[in-house]
């Protein structure tokens, strides 16, 4: 079985005047060619910084501490940023980043937004670019004529399109998209998961969603891995998370949110708060809230331990010594 | 029906058709030529009333007014035109009497032309919680005077110590405890669950009767909204306030909510039960809106999600004519396609809110009952 993605126990710290963030800490996962993946979880869990190890763009004072992330085989940690730049980032894997449809430059056209890659990247000549382009957007369910336009002539829906576009461009094999969704209006955010399904099934495009939306997830990931302060605590098809969910926190998070149909049951929470990533607790990092909490989870880490075929789980509940 | 529902009392709010229109600012060639004044009509008539109790969900997209229409019962936005008939407190209305506001009978008083030095007294009845804790609550306070604040504004609590005990008592209301441990902290060394907590208290502190919750939960992670929901609900147990809440998340809506309205471009086009208005929505908005929320469920992934609605929403400027849904309306598509009378009807003429039996509101010539009360046929 080939994997376009493996990451293999990466750590991504963020060394701040105040500690060491431990932001992700351990994790590790594969994504097979043409799978989609949700990674789910709350603020502050570690999900984006994971996305931006996997581009190797983690912002100062943050950086890999360790681990692999092999795309199609090949090792980026390891890899020089100009390596990087020529071989790997738009081509192979790409992003579309939180709020990137606010971060459009209000003063080029569009058009000339979309093109900048192909031609820095691509060495291509502005027609054929341009030309390029127009099949993007087109791909994207826009007019061509947008090309011509502004970014604030444009929609938060058409904003949005633009920017899957150029996350498009290079044809890359694995897109991820942190968040793609949270500004927009419910009517649009079904048209944008509409457009990134069609994508995924037209063109092959591995999406790797990144959202703390549960309703969001379920509509585009085959598999979700559901990350708590630094870690997956499991990893499984989404069939199993909603229908058979393992951990004690997935369980109480799908039991925290209200529903749009069926009966109404009385809504979970989960007690206390996520811990500080600086001083993570020792043992397992959920056990100050857990409700199933029992005598090893306090001294010794949980592993990700894989329990059933293709179903991953950190729980000292689960794992088998 | 709801899992918290409880016995309502008397009517406290009646809102009739409340207009807030932000005039545009024209350009000077404009104004030389003599263009008529524009205005961005955030809300444009609307109508609904509240009981003792009741949570009152307005929902719909950014943009329909929602938030305007909470922020006009404080007073917050400029009223263009409507009443806001409000029934104070007993406390309330003996002040208000004490400065020379006659209220009708009943007890009720207009909200929206009350002299600004005549409204003090109702701003303790009506409070606000915000959407965002990081940012409704001053950093340089320690809770305890951001929760003293509004009892010193509103002379509740005769000495220091009264007023502490007060602070402490709410404070355990919202779940802060134990309070001693919060009292001297700032915002910034609390959670955002926390500081929504401290939002909460203080829009409590002063016993309200009417609480608008502006997207109370929808800044909060998801594993602490459902505790943020239970303080409410708890409150209005306790205190027998109401909550005129304020989300896009219908599935919260219908979690906690009495009634919903759900708005549209500045009007509600859809009124009704909470449950029955998910379960069973009457106008094409609404259907829509419904079918493009995500549910959590894995075999969404399977299809692709039909929408039922055309376009985008137009600018709150250029409302179209007639129903202002119609150009997104894909009912109205169908009738233009098979060319019926309807669609004449629709993209000429605005259709009332009309009730159609069982408290159900809905604006939309497709219904009988919306066709007759505007006397067409």
């Amino acid at each position: 079985m080939s994997y376009v993605l493996e990451i293999n126990n990466l750590r991504t710290y963020f060394f701040t005047l105040r500690g060491v963030v431990r932001a992700v800490d351990g994790v590790s996962l594969k994504l097979r060619k043409g799978e989609t993946l949700g990674i789910v979880g709350e603020s502050g869990c570690g999900k984006s910084t994971l996305a931006w190890s996997m581009m190797k763009l983690v912002p100062p004072p943050g950086r890999i501490v360790s681990g692999s992330i092999k795309i199609d085989g090949i090792d980026i940690t390891r890899m020089s940023e100009s390596e990087i730049r020529r071989k790997i980032r738009w081509r192979k894997i790409s992003m579309i980043f939180q709020g990137a449809m606010n971060a459009l430059n209000p003063v080029y056209k569009v058009g000339e937004q979309i093109i900048e890659p192909l031609i820095i990247h691509g060495k291509m000549e502005k027609e054929k670019a341009l030309s390029i382009a127009a099949n993007l957007v087109k791909a994207v369910g826009l007019p061509e004529e947008i090309l011509e336009r502004y970014p604030h002539e444009l929609s938060g829906g058409q904003k949005q399109r633009i920017v899957i576009a150029m996350a498009m461009a290079m044809e890359p094999d694995i897109i991820i998209a942190d968040e793609p969704t949270t500004a927009l209006d419910v009517v649009v955010q079904a048209q944008i998961l509409n457009l990134m399904k069609k994508l995924h099934r037209e063109r092959g495009i591995s999406f790797i969603l990144i959202t703390h939306d549960l309703g969001v997830v379920t509509e585009l990931s085959e598999r979700i891995a559901v990350m708590y302060a630094g870690k997956i605590v499991e990893y499984a098809s989404a069939d199993e998370i909603f229908e058979k969910p393992l951990h004690p926190y997935t369980q109480a998070l799908i039991r925290a949110v209200p529903r749009l149909k069926g009966d109404i049951h009385k809504l979970e929470y989960i007690p206390g708060t996520p811990p500080d990533l600086r001083r993570p607790p020792p043992g397992c990092r959920f056990y100050p809230r857990c409700p199933r909490r029992f005598e090893p989870c306090d001294k010794e880490e949980p592993p990700l331990q894989e329990v059933e075929k293709d179903h991953w789980v950190a729980c000292w509940l689960h794992i088998r010594r | 029906m709801s899992i918290y529902q409880i016995e309502l009392g008397e009517e406290i709010l009646r809102v009739e058709d409340l207009k807030v229109w932000f005039p545009v600012r024209k350009g000077l060639l404009d104004a030389i030529l003599g263009k008529p004044k524009l205005y961005v009509k955030a809300v444009d008539g609307i109508s609904f009333n509240m009981r003792e109790r009741e949570i009152f969900c307005l929902v719909g997209e950014s943009g329909c007014g929602k938030t305007t229409t909470g922020k006009s019962l404080l007073r917050l936005v400029p009223i263009t035109s409507g009443k806001a008939l409000f029934k104070p407190r007993k406390e309330t209305l003996e002040k208000l009497e004490r400065l020379g506001v006659t209220p009708s009978d009943g007890g009720w008083v207009d909200i929206f032309t009350l002299p600004e030095k005549k409204f003090k007294p109702i701003r303790r009845d009506v409070q606000m919680i915000y959407q965002d804790p990081y940012g409704s609550l001053n950093p340089r306070f320690k809770i305890k005077d951001i929760l003293e604040e509004p009892l010193l504004v509103h002379g509740i609590g005769g000495s220091k110590e009264e007023r502490m005990e007060l602070i402490m008592k709410t404070l355990e209301r919202v779940k802060l405890t134990p309070a001693s441990d919060f009292v001297d902290r700032y915002p910034h060394q609390l959670s955002g669950g926390q500081r929504q907590r401290v939002a909460i208290a203080r829009a409590i502190i002063s016993n309200p009767r009417l609480v608008v919750a502006d997207e109370p939960v929808s800044m909060l992670d998801v594993s602490i909204r459902a505790e943020i929901l239970e303080v409410l609900l708890n409150l209005r147990k306790e205190l027998g306030m109401s909550y005129l809440f304020i989300t896009h998340d219908l599935a919260i809506a219908r979690y906690i909510c009495d009634r919903i309205a759900v708005m549209y471009l500045g009007k509600i086009v859809e009124l009704g039960d909470a449950r029955e208005v998910i379960a069973e929505p009457l106008h094409p908005y609404t259907k829509a809106l419904i079918a493009a929320i995500p549910d959590p469920d894995p075999k969404n992934r399977i299809g692709y999600r039909y929408l039922p609605i055309k376009g985008e929403v137009p600018n709150a400027i250029n409302i179209p004519p007639g129903c202002r849904f119609h150009p997104r309306c894909v009912v109205y598509e169908e009738a233009v396609k098979k060319g019926t009378v309807l669609k004449d009807l629709c993209s000429r003429k605005e259709p009332p809110l009309a009730d159609v039996g069982n408290g159900r509101k809905v604006a939309c010539w497709l219904h009988e009952a919306v066709r007759k009360a505007a006397g067409v046929e």
